[in-house]
């Protein structure tokens, strides 16, 4: 067992730390406020190679490890979710879906732009009335020969209006359930899309969500990704890797809202002497780390599972689950521990506690988690 | 045309410096850096060779250290750097330092060398002079800006009350310091992943003797904690009466 990391991984996880640390910084707390689209950041992103850096060298992505993903995730999450669940999706679902189950025209006209950062994809599964359960699909795709007309509504989606390109699941046979479930490429200019308004939403404001309209949308025969009906299977191997790259996320708040903590409770004094000297205050400290740890061993264990391209659906939802549910306590507590001023805008832990809510919620909420880790047990 | 880089590599700025009985650098959990002035400098190096439509080649950094300073000159070669040179050795003093990158390049046709214009462990603020000095060529010091276009390197110096322009021929050494670039550039993935693949070479000392020796090392006192007045009155009692300045 080797818990060193490589001096790549090393090298990407101060890259992401600079970027985060240098550029995000420098406008997070208006863009919250704002709800602005971070479009000079997303730019950054494609420059710097992390849209696509675990996409194969052969289409265009840096062949990075989801190590290397994790050290990045985990870093520009502790400034800004905002931007790195553009990233996540970028990465860990439309990609890495297309580069494991699209086919080699797909990969040469679809992945290839995406890896370069040339263009921006986003994952529709969501719907109105299918959330966590994905076998609901209400959009339907009616086979008419060289085409499929799609018709539905998507829900709650990331890159809702600024991606190029969408993944849309979707029902082609409802009489067979889950089976009859397909995955499509969709060119976002098509014809008979509309994008509704930004969401408002608690945290994340930065990041664009939005619902997706289809109505008479023709989809090309040669974008339906895999074999007729491939689409469940599709959907929920490819949320089995999103949720590394949520956890890591998830990662990176706590651990970022732990590091304002530490910093602010060395220069704070009351009765005397920094609050750190407190017992009280030290004890959450203790207690902040231990849980954060714990989650990036889980975090860590699952990446390497995926690059040793072992099975590893179970080791990420224990990593979404736990670290979620950590970083909601560890930014609580960090709110705690600022006191007012952990309460006011200016210093970020209020902001990272409300992104740390959405990190229980989406890709796999943590009710979901339990579900996909007590199945695993009692099957 | 070639530019060389010189790069240090020195404990991040964050690192709480520690000495073991006076007379050593406590190394222990430090992490290593490039130099931020020599970071600074080879941005500006790879913006210069990006910018000049093929006419710089070729970016070289070098670097006196043992193996371990091998990860952070692969930071450099992230950054952009063509190729690396280790002159295997520990840093000394400037002079030697000095002495062993010039032995190490002076016949390799370097048109511009870039020097931090101190490191930020030892300050020495020598190198790039003592380089040009050794070399034979012009040296230009405290250069905050610089261009090349037409064949010519324009460069610019910070002066008292304002700066000066200065049409520079190669072969100089520039001794750059802050404004040469505004951020040191951030490594992207496809840099990472070629660092790997670029050449370090490693060259052999030259045995440059140093011409002065470390002898201890202090900490600066602590400063005094700072005191927070209520109003001008009582700002004038302290002054007056506790430091002494009025």
């Amino acid at each position: 067992m080797d818990f060193n990391f490589t001096e790549e991984q090393i090298m990407i996880r101060d890259a992401a730390r600079d970027f985060a640390q240098r550029e995000l910084i420098e406008d997070v707390i208006e863009r919250d406020a704002k709800a602005l689209y971070p479009t000079k950041h997303v730019k950054r992103l494609a420059e710097l190679g992390f849209l696509g850096m675990m996409t194969s060298e052969k289409y265009d992505g840096g062949g990075m490890d989801t190590i290397s993903y994790v050290l990045a995730m985990e870093e520009i999450s502790k400034v800004d979710s905002s931007v790195s669940v553009i990233m996540s999706v970028c990465n860990s679902l439309v990609n890495w879906g297309l580069e494991t189950f699209a086919n080699e025209e797909q990969k040469e006209k679809y992945l290839k732009p995406l890896a370069r950062g040339e263009k921006i994809g986003a994952f529709l599964l969501s719907e109105p009335e299918a959330g966590s359960d994905a076998t609901k699909q209400h959009t339907l795709a009616v086979d008419k020969g060289d085409y499929y007309l799609l018709n539905g509504t998507k829900n709650w989606i990331t890159n809702g209006d600024s991606a190029h390109t969408y993944l849309v699941i979707a029902h082609t046979h409802p009489d067979k359930g889950h089976r009859g479930i397909n995955a499509f490429i969709v060119d976002k200019d098509t014809p008979g899309i509309t994008v509704g308004p930004h969401e408002d939403k608690m945290g994340m404001r930065s990041s664009d969500t939005h619902s997706v309209m289809f109505n008479d949308v023709k989809v090309p025969k040669e974008n339906r990704i895999g074999e007729d009906g491939f689409g469940f299977k599709f959907a929920m191997k490819t949320l089995d890797g999103g949720r590394i790259g949520i956890a890591a996320q998830a990662l990176g708040i706590a651990s970022g809202a732990m590091e304002r903590a530490i910093a602010y409770s060395k220069e704070r004094k009351a009765f005397g002497k920094p609050i750190a000297e407190h017992q009280s205050v030290a004890f959450k400290i203790a207690d902040m780390a231990v849980k954060i740890e714990n989650a990036r061993n889980l975090i860590l264990k699952a990446a390497w599972l995926k690059d040793q391209h072992e099975p590893y659906g179970y080791a990420s939802a224990l990593a979404k689950y736990y670290a979620a549910e950590i970083a909601m306590e560890v930014t609580t507590e960090a709110v705690q521990i600022l006191g007012g001023y952990g309460y006011t805008k200016e210093y970020h832990v209020e902001r990272l506690m409300r992104e740390a809510k959405l990190t229980q919620i989406y890709e796999g909420t943590s009710e979901i988690q339990q579900i996909v880790i007590s199945r695993t047990l009692l099957r | 045309m070639k530019i060389l880089v010189c790069i240090s590599v020195v404990p991040d700025t964050t690192t709480k410096v520690k000495f073991i009985d006076g007379k050593e650098f406590d190394k222990a959990g430090v992490q290593w850096i490039i130099n931020p002035w020599d970071e600074l400098a080879l941005t500006r190096a790879l913006e210069l060779k990006e910018a000049s439509a093929g006419k710089i080649e070729k970016i070289t950094v070098v670097n006196v250290g043992a193996v371990e300073a091998e990860a952070t000159i692969r930071k450099a070669l992230a950054m952009g750097a063509d190729e690396a040179i280790r002159i295997n050795t520990t840093a000394k003093d400037t002079f030697s330092v000095a002495g062993e990158i010039s032995e190490a390049i002076k016949d390799q046709g370097f048109d511009v060398i870039f020097s931090g214009i101190e490191s930020s462990d030892f300050n020495g603020v020598g190198v790039g002079g003592m380089i040009a000095e050794i070399l034979d060529i012009q040296s230009v010091s405290a250069v905050s800006g610089i261009d090349f276009a037409d064949d010519v390197f324009k460069v610019k110096r910070d002066i008292d009350g304002g700066f000066e322009m200065l049409e520079v021929k190669a072969p100089f050494v520039a001794t750059v310091q802050k404004g040469i670039a505004i951020d040191p550039r951030i490594p992207n993935m496809r840099g990472i992943m070629m660092a790997k693949k670029k050449p370090l070479n490693v060259v052999e000392s030259a045995n440059c003797e140093p011409l002065s020796e470390y002898v201890q090392y202090e900490m600066p006192k602590p400063k005094p904690p700072v005191k927070l007045v209520e109003n001008a009155a009582e700002l004038v009692n302290v002054l007056h009466n506790e430091a002494k300045m009025l």
